[in-house]
């Protein structure tokens, strides 16, 4: 069960949070491609997971009671190699390898080539279905293990997420949590003019979900709310995670236009000088 | 490994007849041969592999009376799930209990799984190797009065191109039983092919099959002509090569229901030992049976070759029968092809 999150803990997953959107960047610009918003948004959220919430051992990533976090958006998987390599799963340099040849570590996830990843991923909509599977696997098999899905807020246009919702409302799958990434943001625009998803409290919570909803740049709050979550027993919780895309980098925030690409180094230096004073709150690069 | 053709070579082979080695049904050529449908070995097997294995789970997708899983659902209800009309939510739910230590078998009719989930599976199953069993039912057009809509006639030409699956097409009900248990024993993605309708029962429980083998049912001295054949349709094979042995046209009959791995080396033995060969399948052409042999011996042992099978064209409604005669799939159809490419030598 996840802890409560104290005062000294939270300063320093604060700081791992700013760390791990400095590798983003860096592993951004050296792939040459991939995506940038989503990342840096989802940055303090993993960060919660692989350095509070998650049971997980980064050297047995086999062990059959980890919990489970199953990436669907697969895209944002800067973000999650970073915090695997921050949290020992692979030695941080590998970063470098992403998304070039014979690289583990795949331009959208391929579990195979890297222990610790749960399943593969990319083509959305597909993931919350394979974390049902999980957890019924997890069920049958009488394991306490929690399974948590990241999805997307753009990959609710697809069927096949409804089509997840639904059966897991019906069967009641209580040790699964999903966190939609709700950052309003996909290739082609603002979600909202893309497709509208809202009311999405309301929708899930016609499907039979609880449904929590958070400031997911806030790493207290976030923690709470998966807290939260799972002292529900009666049905599957969704935690809708408000997250600002590009959180950390001030001329990447809120621009869909950097949805699916790198920064330049010019674009990377602003961004890195930015992070490292914490967008001005502290004056030392090297702090 | 033994091959089959070896066996039968090694013995002094009189005429054409049965390949006796095999123990087939001896009376398939009789008009009252007994009939069952291969999903019904399909359910069998699937009982028993539930009673050898508890890590054994079955998905359905609003099937499971039709896809024959009733009887495992009935005797292992908490190890069934139904996952209502929602194809590609039955695959990905079970891509994670397949990498979760399961055995998922889904079942629907192919041409909603693996047709409609097709992009689901090739990731959350195939690459993600995931040990999931897809079972695709209600194949070929003799699927018959339902239409082209559920007849699957392009299922092995999307999952022939996956890297890593195995894809088995069984011959009758018996041999659907054992491709079934053969299934739960593999790890890794399988790919199964059933019909709907009765069809003649050609191999009996001592049948021996083994996966990636390619067997002789009807063997010659001196064949003219081997005839590969997928599903059921190996027993309009079997008619056409009896219906030529009094004309002195020998031929050979090879049941192939390992559609992938495909036994290259038995196939293209065989092929060059007889010079002339006939393809013959419940599907399209381009991308089944055919297509798959004709890339085999194209490399190995270029040989004259016809195909039977449906030719770049949907079908309709109707009787199985009356569509195998109509759409040139039927004993007669293949009796010519046989003919034409002899010819062709």
């Amino acid at each position: 069960m996840t802890e409560e999150l104290h005062e000294d803990k939270l300063k320093e997953l604060e700081l791992t949070a700013v760390k791990t959107r400095e590798l983003i960047i860096e592993t951004l610009l050296e792939a040459g491609s991939g995506h940038s918003a989503g990342p840096l948004g989802m940055a303090d959220i993993f960060t919660a997971f692989y350095f509070h919430i998650l049971n997980h051992d980064p050297k047995n990533p086999n062990w059959e009671d980890r919990d489970r976090l199953i990436l669907s958006n697969g895209h944002i998987c800067p973000v999650r190699y970073v915090s695997m390599a921050l949290s020992g799963y692979f030695p941080v340099e590998e970063l470098k390898t992403l998304r070039k040849i014979n690289s583990r570590l795949q331009g959208h996830p391929h579990r195979t080539s890297l222990p610790g990843l749960e399943t593969t991923s990319g083509p959305l909509g597909e993931g919350l279905s394979q974390a049902i599977g999980i957890a019924l696997a997890g069920q049958l098999d009488n394991k306490k293990f929690q399974v948590y899905c990241l999805t997307s807020d753009g990959e609710h246009e697809e069927g096949n997420t409804w089509e997840a919702a639904m059966f897991a409302g019906k069967n009641k799958i209580n040790n699964l949590t999903q966190i939609i990434d709700r950052n309003n943001i996909q290739i082609d625009g603002f979600t909202e003019n893309v497709m509208p998803l809202e009311p999405l409290k309301a929708k899930y919570e016609a499907f039979n979900w609880e449904v929590l909803e958070v400031d997911g740049n806030n790493i207290r709050a976030f923690v709470d709310a998966v807290r939260q979550a799972r002292a529900v027993y009666e049905k599957p919780t969704v935690i809708i995670a408000h997250t600002i895309p590009g959180k950390g980098v001030d001329f990447m925030e809120k621009d869909f236009h950097w949805h699916g690409k790198p920064p330049n180094r010019q674009e990377a230096k602003k961004a890195l000088d930015e992070l490292r004073t914490l967008q001005g709150k502290i004056r030392s690069e090297h702090q | 490994m033994a091959r089959a053709f070896g066996t039968f070579l090694g013995r002094k082979v009189q005429g054409k007849m049965l390949n006796s080695n095999l123990k087939l049904n001896p009376n398939i050529f009789n008009t009252d041969v007994e009939q069952r449908a291969t999903r019904e070995g399909y359910g069998k097997g699937l009982v028993e592999l539930g009673e050898k294995n508890p890590n054994v789970v079955v998905l359905t997708a609003d099937l499971s009376e039709s896809t024959k899983t009733d009887g495992f659902e009935k005797k292992f209800p908490e190890r069934f799930f139904e996952c209502g009309v929602a194809e590609q939510n039955m695959a990905a739910i079970a891509a994670g209990l397949g990498i979760s230590g399961k055995i998922p078998f889904i079942s629907s009719y192919a041409t909603f799984s693996p047709g409609k989930n097709w992009e689901t599976i090739r990731t959350t199953i195939v690459y993600n190797r995931s040990n999931v069993k897809i079972a695709g039912h209600h194949s070929g057009i003799v699927t018959g009065p339902d239409g082209a809509t559920h007849q699957a006639t392009e299922d092995i030409a999307i999952t022939r191109a996956w890297p890593g699956i195995t894809i088995f097409v069984p011959c009758d009900a018996i041999e659907a039983k054992k491709t079934t248990i053969t299934a739960g024993e593999i790890d890794g993605p399988v790919y199964l092919r059933f019909t709907r309708d009765k069809t003649p029962v050609i191999t009996t429980d001592e049948t021996p099959f083994e996966p990636g083998r390619s067997q002789v049912f009807w063997t010659s001295d001196n064949p003219q002509v081997s005839i590969f054949a997928m599903g059921y349709m190996l027993y309009q094979g079997l008619l056409a090569a009896k219906a030529l042995e009094d004309e002195g046209i020998n031929s050979l009959v090879v049941n192939v229901s390992t559609i992938k791995p495909l036994d290259e080396d038995n196939i293209t033995e065989l092929s060059e030992k007889s010079g002339a060969v006939v393809t013959v399948e419940d599907h399209q052409i381009m991308g089944g049976l055919g297509g798959a042999i004709a890339e085999v011996l194209a490399k190995n042992k270029p040989t004259p070759m016809e195909f039977i099978g449906l030719q770049d064209t949907f079908a309709e409604s109707g009787k199985p029968n009356e569509l195998l005669g109509k759409y040139k799939m039927d004993k007669t159809a293949i009796i010519e092809a046989i003919r034409r490419v002899i010819s062709r030598k």
